[in-house]
């Protein structure tokens, strides 16, 4: 796929310019020519208004890929507890078996003593788990699990594998991606089988024009659907011509199925020939931080402060807010730049994607990274200063003024509401 | 000690500086500076620190893009890497993660004799990670991403690597490849006689025939993933906006609202 200027019908009117993100159109006289920055995003195509700009698909055919069935999930594990990203891709993998047609979601199970876990993997959705146990697998080694994943990759033929975009995740799948010479998307926020339940997203939440697209496609491709360009686009991948077609997918986006005890499965152990000469780093130890763990994914009420706070000791009326409305502490970058909270609050691009039920945005003007990580939440209530502040843009409930004088009355109503109600 | 380091940068815009047309709902492009990605400054501070340390340290880096990707070699020259070597050739554009990690390791084994590849985990414009540790594969090097604290002792490294909820301490021998995070270091700024040097400095260009890369193995139409579709998302109805005269009023109105909508009983 590329991206083409039909000289005949361009124009010159640059506005294909001014829409590429990536600074990818130049004029030449008053002609517009692509040059090597193109990633073939198709912004300019939707911007031209004479039909100048075409997309073209290479004519070559593709390979075989019947050969290839069944999605698999990395069910990730860390000292023998599941990662709750691994069952929220159960979930989205039987979602996406369903809409491929007679197609198990497996469990990809790599450890060392990880029988326990084998019952919620089934409890949560998977038909199959696929176990790889050996000592050497005790902790996550990039070289020991890249080695046994891609090895089982290549003795099942997999045709979707899904990875917790987690530090973890996004370290062993590029490698693995790199051995078996396929294409591999970061950091999904939406996957698609079925062309109907894409359109319908397309049509729900963007303003493309899907006239084009045929809802009854049998495209059994995977749309994967991620944030680029910090937060700023939104871009639909593709992995047409290689097999397995692999992701990493945000924590906390997707659906958890409801844990059903009753459900069982299929046990495959999988052989492996990993040997110790095969790991080349020595893991010394694994620490956890003896700060106090925010889970921000799996809060319901997140109550974040940003540089509007003023100096650190804001965080304390935040705190009382987040204690009152039973949330936890989030924040600006702005705010862990300056040293007033530890990152580990930190909502946006760079930090913490949410989705809470109700998000308070205290102080926080609403730079484009912090409403990428924010702004799907169910409600948005902003207090800031400045109206014309970014945050009022994605907000459901504004309030112009003094944090300091509005929070601690929202504290005192939402306290007065709770007693009326225990009355 | 007489290390040679590569690392890896790539010229980004500034996407902190980039806004939506809110009537057009599409990016506002102009005036938007093209900068040295944060994360890759992180991995060249930390190649700069060893070399402050054993000054016989030799550090090259090593970008992808445009033309005009050379200004980020003169700016990494300016802050003290020793060479610069820019691979852009019309054959690798629009090269994904898979055709880009096949261009720079190809640009690596060219350049040879190393110790140590260095990183940034991440370009703000595309958010992946992936390149890294590709390359580390391609070039069948161990790796270590996630880089918050380095130090070396002849040829072993022991870095932390920073996970969710803590880190993992790691040892590794050299030659590998590590990625930097912000916590590692904070980088330098360019020194006025670096600036000066740095202009004046030879910047090699490579290209698909210098690297000779196999033309299936980069650029658009080689790489496995293509774009599908691309798009802004739409923006959300406008809120409601609570101005009644005093704070109390608007906390009562806030949570009068609330209770309707039964989100708080």
């Amino acid at each position: 796929m590329a991206i083409q200027v039909i000289n005949d019908k361009c124009r010159g009117c640059k506005l294909c310019v001014k829409a590429c993100p990536f600074d990818a159109i130049d004029m030449v006289g008053k002609l517009a020519v692509i040059n090597e920055k193109c990633t073939a995003c198709a912004q300019c195509i939707a911007a031209c208004p004479f039909d100048a700009i075409e997309q073209t698909t290479s004519d070559e055919g593709p390979v075989d890929l019947s050969a290839y069935k069944d999605v698999w999930v990395y069910t990730e594990q860390r000292a023998g507890k599941l990662m709750n990203v691994a069952l929220e891709l159960l979930g989205e993998g039987s979602k996406l078996a369903n809409e491929i047609g007679d197609r198990k979601v497996c469990a990809l199970l790599i450890g060392h003593e990880t029988d326990h876990l084998i019952p919620e993997l089934y409890a949560y959705g998977a038909d199959v788990v696929y176990q790889i146990d050996d000592p050497l697998l005790k902790n996550y080694t990039t070289d020991g699990y890249a080695k046994v994943m891609t090895d089982a990759i290549r003795e099942f033929k997999p045709e979707i594998v899904l990875f917790g975009a987690t530090h973890i995740g996004r370290d062993l799948a590029p490698r693995v991606a790199a051995r078996l010479d396929t294409g591999l998307t970061a950091d999904c926020t939406r996957l698609d089988v079925n062309t109907g339940n894409y359109i319908n997203y397309l049509n729900k939440y963007t303003t493309l024009d899907t006239s084009g697209m045929d809802p009854n496609s049998d495209d059994k491709n995977l749309k994967q659907t991620r944030p680029a360009f910090g937060g700023n686009i939104m871009a639909t991948i593709i992995c047409p011509k290689k097999r397995p077609q692999m992701s990493t997918v945000r924590p906390g986006v997707m659906s958890k199925l409801e844990k059903d005890p009753s459900r069982t499965g299929e046990l495959i152990k999988v052989n492996h020939s990993l040997s110790k000469s095969d790991i080349r780093t020595e893991v010394v130890e694994v620490v956890k931080a003896a700060k106090e763990l925010v889970s921000l994914t799996d809060a319901e009420i997140i109550c974040s402060g940003g540089r509007g706070l003023g100096d650190p000791s804001g965080f304390e009326l935040i705190k009382k807010l987040a204690d009152t409305v039973g949330g936890v502490v989030g924040s600006s970058r702005a705010a862990v730049d300056a040293g007033w909270i530890d990152h580990s609050h930190q909502v946006g691009q760079t930090g913490t994607t949410v989705k809470p039920k109700i998000y308070f945005a205290c102080g926080i003007s609403g730079a484009i990274q912090h409403l990428a990580g924010m702004q799907t939440s169910d409600l948005i209530i902003a207090i800031n200063k400045d109206p014309d502040a970014p945050i009022f843009e994605v907000a459901d409930y504004g309030i112009v003024g003094d944090l300091y004088k509005v929070v601690p009355k929202i504290i005192e109503e939402w306290n007065r509401v709770k007693e009326e109600h225990n009355k | 000690m007489a290390l040679k380091i590569i690392v890896c940068a790539k010229q980004v815009p500034d996407t902190n500086e980039v806004k939506i047309d809110p009537v057009k709902n599409t990016l506002i492009r102009e005036g938007v500076p093209s900068i040295l990605n944060h994360d890759d400054a992180n991995a060249l501070e930390e190649a700069l620190k060893i070399k402050d340390q054993y000054p016989d340290t030799h550090i090259t880096v090593v970008t992808m893009g445009p033309p005009q990707a050379k200004d980020l070699l003169i700016e990494c020259m300016a802050m003290g890497a020793d060479e610069g070597i820019l691979l852009s050739d019309r054959a690798l554009g629009g090269s994904d993660t898979w055709a880009t990690s096949n261009a720079i390791a190809a640009a690596v084994n060219k350049i040879g004799d190393y110790d140590l590849i260095f990183a940034g985990r991440q370009a703000i414009d595309g958010d992946t990670a992936q390149v890294g540790p590709q390359v580390a594969e391609k070039l069948g090097l161990p790796q270590v991403t996630y880089v918050k604290e380095f130090s070396i002792n002849g040829k072993e490294v022991t870095v932390k690597r920073a996970l969710e909820d803590g880190y993992e301490l790691i040892k590794i021998q050299l030659p590998c490849v590590l990625t930097a995070i912000k916590e590692l270091n904070t980088p330098r700024y360019m020194s006025i006689g670096g600036i000066y040097d740095a202009v004046k400095a030879d910047i090699k260009v490579w290209g698909a025939k210098e690297l000779e890369l196999d033309l299936n193995t980069v650029g658009l139409e080689a790489s496995p993933t293509n774009v599908f579709r691309s798009f802004t998302p739409a923006p959300k109805g406008k809120g409601i906006m609570l101005d009644k005269d005093t704070v109390e009023e608007n906390a009562h109105a806030l949570l009068e609202m609330l209770q309707e909508k039964y989100i708080i009983a």
